[in-house]
């Protein structure tokens, strides 16, 4: 079974796809499994096919398998958009009586249920997921008693009689199978030692707890896929730390919200996705010529527009490096797993702080919205650090009026008062400006305060930006930023077991680019592969533009919708090393 | 306790005769007889001539971008709830550019008061029709006359459930101040109108057409100020040439209805999770 069991659940959106999935997800969590969860919807309430995909492993992963064993299916499209994922050898459940739903071609074993019927006869036809759920116990040796906890969590709020009946669905799917048929496939062996604080947990989850254990306490946001879970979870805790979470009337306002509430020294982020960022780019200029700390996160999909608005994409890159007019200093963060998702959401408010400028936290819906079995989290380690804000006893013997708010000093980084402070008082402004903030067009103040802003950031050394695997002198080095470092580390075990010598490196700060740390490994390299979900290469593009070597840099692109598989990076590898040449 | 000049800033660069200065002075007059402290006080302001007067006015300012000066000053206020926090701009700021937020920020009546030196031109670009600009009146961009029909700010306010309507002359400095004295007191989101003639770019909405045609609330025995509907009687009667505070009902403010949100001090309290904090936090994942 090496590992792993790939199951699937699949049908109409609207039907409960989703509570099936999570409810088998947390179950194999629980019991002490890793599991990770992709959910794949369309932009409709009622209707269209939706799935969610389990992966049970053995170890963490940040990818969901190309592989599939279990396949249930309410619905015919869900055989057949689905079938050829499935390894020989696997189960597909259907529900209905035999011929309701037509098996697909190749050598699953495939199990007709009256899923639907059995749910009736334990109640209500809307367990006819808890039926599923029961099955799948059955034909990975679990039984149904493993579901209770988590049932318990999700019905005692109905009352007891609502988590029997559940249960009992459970088990008529269990016995039901057991009667009927004998095909079982094994769970991964349970792994001996999972960590007490093992959680299962998204990575817009793990963004939102970042943001308020980095202090942050205004949230201004407009509702948008795949960002608003951030939204909701910031809405159910902020209040409880004296905060607050405003739904803006658009994304300008959004952003404008949260740069007014970071000038007057509370920590504010807004959270958006593609056509929100785009709506952000004027305030973008605005953060970095006044040096207003600013976190915006950019849960990324697919563009462009509105594009393929329930989609994965890492689309963004260019905006994020690029967008707004004129020119200012940036941090573009894209977090590679769901704990860099946490910790560079607290790293995002620190930085903004110490390097008064704005910061973008790029992750995108593929680790936004899966959700995955981690260790832990490193909570212990959050450090809350404000920069050159001032204290009132630094503004002693200053007079109002005289506080150079846009010093020019050495490191590029002035001394920043908040309202309320004596002595204090300066203007925030999109003008440019003399060393008080007051508008002006002076030449020479003019190139003085542009490059004080470009040198800011010349000394960034907090983040490292990058994780390497594997030789300098790899035969093929993948590069790649963001939610690929699961699938990519994956490809890269499957390259090295024919032969081939492989590196990986991972990008998780795109700006400033850590151009020493990752030269090495393609000045060494024979070929490069970019790989990422966009169809430009913007990550190969910047790696010419920052280190050159055009000569060996190839890309591995996707930009169908859906997210990178092992595979895909596997047959781009071999097509580039079989014709020798990037083309 | 400040006296005038310490809300005096920057040296104004407005036209000799410009309705802003009437504005200014009416601020810095209304700031001393309120007790306030400059420091205390944050004026965003947007773009055009009305922009600038965070910088001529001596608290905490911030000049932002065109149109954007709502959201940007409720995040201000919503940051830290002991500041005296005003918006300032112009009628292409506020209701060309920014109209979607001056109705938003209406209905979430967050505790600022808006400034609006209206003076029916785009004057800092030099001459363009404005959104209050009267049909007909000719521009650079409309020189057979604008076509469209001018936004009523006042009735749209009233009817976006904003809790203190009112209009000033930047001619009739006592009166403005007291309207602004009115309208930073109240609690919730305050919108002053204010006629303040552009002397270089509008030869129609002049201080003269103002002095003769302005009708004051104040002149109206009967009038009520916590009626609205007489507030749009009397927006109808006056063709919207009328000043004084029109319409004026408390109603609770967004940070005061928002549960748990804290009242003081959230810009300078240390927010640091504790352990227990996390333990708690994370159970949910477990």
């Amino acid at each position: 079974m090496n590992g792993e069991l790939g199951w699937k659940v699949g049908g109409e959106q609207g039907e409960g796809i989703d509570s099936t999935g999570e409810i088998f997800a947390w179950t194999l969590h629980r019991l002490g499994y890793y599991a990770f969860a992709y959910r794949h919807f369309m932009s409709r309430v009622k209707g269209g096919h939706t799935n969610y995909k389990i992966r049970i492993t053995d170890r963490a992963v940040g990818h969901h398998g190309d592989d599939l064993h279990i396949l249930v299916a309410f619905d015919q499209e869900t055989v057949n958009v689905n079938w050829n994922e499935l390894v020989d050898g696997g189960i597909v459940v259907a529900d209905g009586t035999s011929g309701k739903i037509q098996p697909p071609p190749g050598s699953a074993h495939f199990c007709s249920i009256p899923l639907t019927g059995l749910a009736k006869e334990a109640g209500s036809a809307i367990m006819k997921n808890m039926v599923a759920v029961g099955v799948t116990a059955a034909i990975v040796g679990l039984t149904p008693e493993d579901f209770l906890s988590v049932i318990e969590d999700r019905f005692k709020k109905k009352g007891q009689a609502v988590v029997d009946s559940n249960l009992s669905a459970v088990r008529i799917g269990y016995d039901y199978y057991n009667q009927h048929f004998s095909h079982h496939l094994q769970l991964p062996a349970r792994p001996a030692a999972v960590p007490s604080n093992h959680l299962y947990i998204s990575g817009n989850e793990a963004t939102a707890l970042g943001a308020l254990a980095a202090g942050c306490r205004v949230l201004a946001a407009y509702p948008i896929t795949p960002a608003t879970e951030i939204m909701y979870w910031l809405v159910k805790y902020l209040p409880e730390y004296g905060g607050v979470v405003v739904q803006a009337e658009d994304e300008i306002a959004a952003v404008n919200m949260a740069l007014g509430a970071n000038y007057a020294g509370t920590r504010a982020m807004t959270s958006t996705s593609g056509p929100g960022f785009s709506l952000m780019m004027e305030t973008l200029g605005l953060a970095g010529i006044s040096e207003t700390p600013l976190v915006i996160v950019d849960v990324q999909r697919s563009g462009p527009s509105t594009g393929l608005p329930t989609k994965t994409e890492q689309s963004d890159l260019y905006e994020a490096l690029y967008g707004s007019h004129g020119e200012i200093p940036r941090i573009v963060l894209t977090p590679t797993t769901v704990e860099e998702c946490f910790r560079y959401a607290v790293e995002a408010f620190n930085l903004a702080e110490i390097y008064q400028c704005p910061v973008i936290l790029a992750s995108d819906l593929y680790m936004g919205m899966s959700k995955g079995s981690i260790d832990s989290l490193e909570t212990s380690k959050v450090q809350i650090t404000r920069g050159k804000l001032v204290t009132q006893s630094d503004l002693e013997g200053v007079s109002r009026g005289e506080f150079k708010r846009y010093e020019v000093n050495e490191d590029g980084i002035s001394p920043r008062a908040i309202p309320g402070q004596r002595g204090g008082r300066f203007i925030a402004i999109g003008n440019e400006h003399d060393e008080f903030g007051s508008e002006m067009e002076d030449q020479a103040m003019r190139v003085l305060q542009m490059d004080k802003r470009a040198r800011k950031l010349s000394a960034f050394h907090e983040l490292s930006g990058v994780t390497v695997d594997g030789p300098e002198d790899a035969q093929i080095t993948l590069v790649g930023f963001g939610s690929t470092r699961g699938v990519i580390d994956e490809a890269r075990a499957v390259l090295m077991q024919q032969g081939i010598r492989v590196a990986h490196v991972q990008v998780s700060v795109v700006a400033p680019f850590p151009a020493d740390l990752i030269r090495p490994y393609i000045a060494g390299a024979e070929t490069v592969l970019v790989v990422e979900v966009n169809s430009r290469g913007q990550l190969a593009d910047l790696l010419r533009l920052k280190l050159g070597y055009h000569d060996r840099i190839a890309s591995c692109l996707k930009y169908d919708g859906d997210p990178l598989l092992v595979k895909d990076i596997v047959k781009r590898v071999e097509e580039v090393i079989s014709v020798g040449s990037i083309n | 306790m400040a006296v005038l000049t310490d809300f005096k800033g920057e040296k104004p660069t407005w036209c000799p005769g410009c309705g802003d200065f009437g504005v200014l002075n009416a601020l810095q007059r209304t700031a001393v007889e309120l007790g306030l402290d400059p420091e205390d006080m944050v004026v965003v302001s947007g773009i055009g001539c009305s922009g600038k007067l965070s910088a001529y006015f001596g608290s905490y300012g911030l000049h932002t971008i065109h149109g954007r000066t709502l959201p940007t000053a409720q995040g201000v206020k919503l940051a830290n709830r002991e500041l005296t926090v005003l918006a300032a701009g112009g009628d292409g700021d506020g209701f060309g550019i920014g109209m979607g937020h001056f109705i938003h920020a209406m209905r979430r009546n967050i505790d600022i008061t808006y400034l609006v030196m209206d003076n029916h031109i785009y004057g800092l670009t030099t001459g363009q029709t404005s959104p209050t600009s009267d049909t007909g009146f000719v521009t650079k961009t409309a020189p057979k006359g604008a076509v469209e029909f001018p936004v009523h700010p006042l009735s749209l306010a009233l009817s976006a459930g904003c809790g203190f309507v009112a209009q000033g002359f930047s001619g009739d400095i006592p009166q403005l101040s007291a309207i602004l004295k009115r309208a930073i007191r109240h609690r919730g989101f305050s919108f002053v109108n204010i006629f303040s003639p552009c002397v270089t770019f509008n030869k129609q909405n002049t201080y003269e057409f103002y002095k003769s045609n302005i009708v004051k609330v104040e002149d109206d025995a009967g009038y009520d100020s916590t009626n609205a509907a007489l507030a749009m009687a009397k927006l109808e009667q006056s063709q919207s040439v009328v000043t004084g505070v029109l319409y004026e009902h408390d109603r609770p403010t967004y940070e005061d209805s928002v549960p748990n949100f804290l009242k003081t001090g959230l810009a300078t309290a240390q927010h640091v999770l504790t352990e227990s904090d996390f333990d708690r936090l994370l159970a949910q994942f477990q």
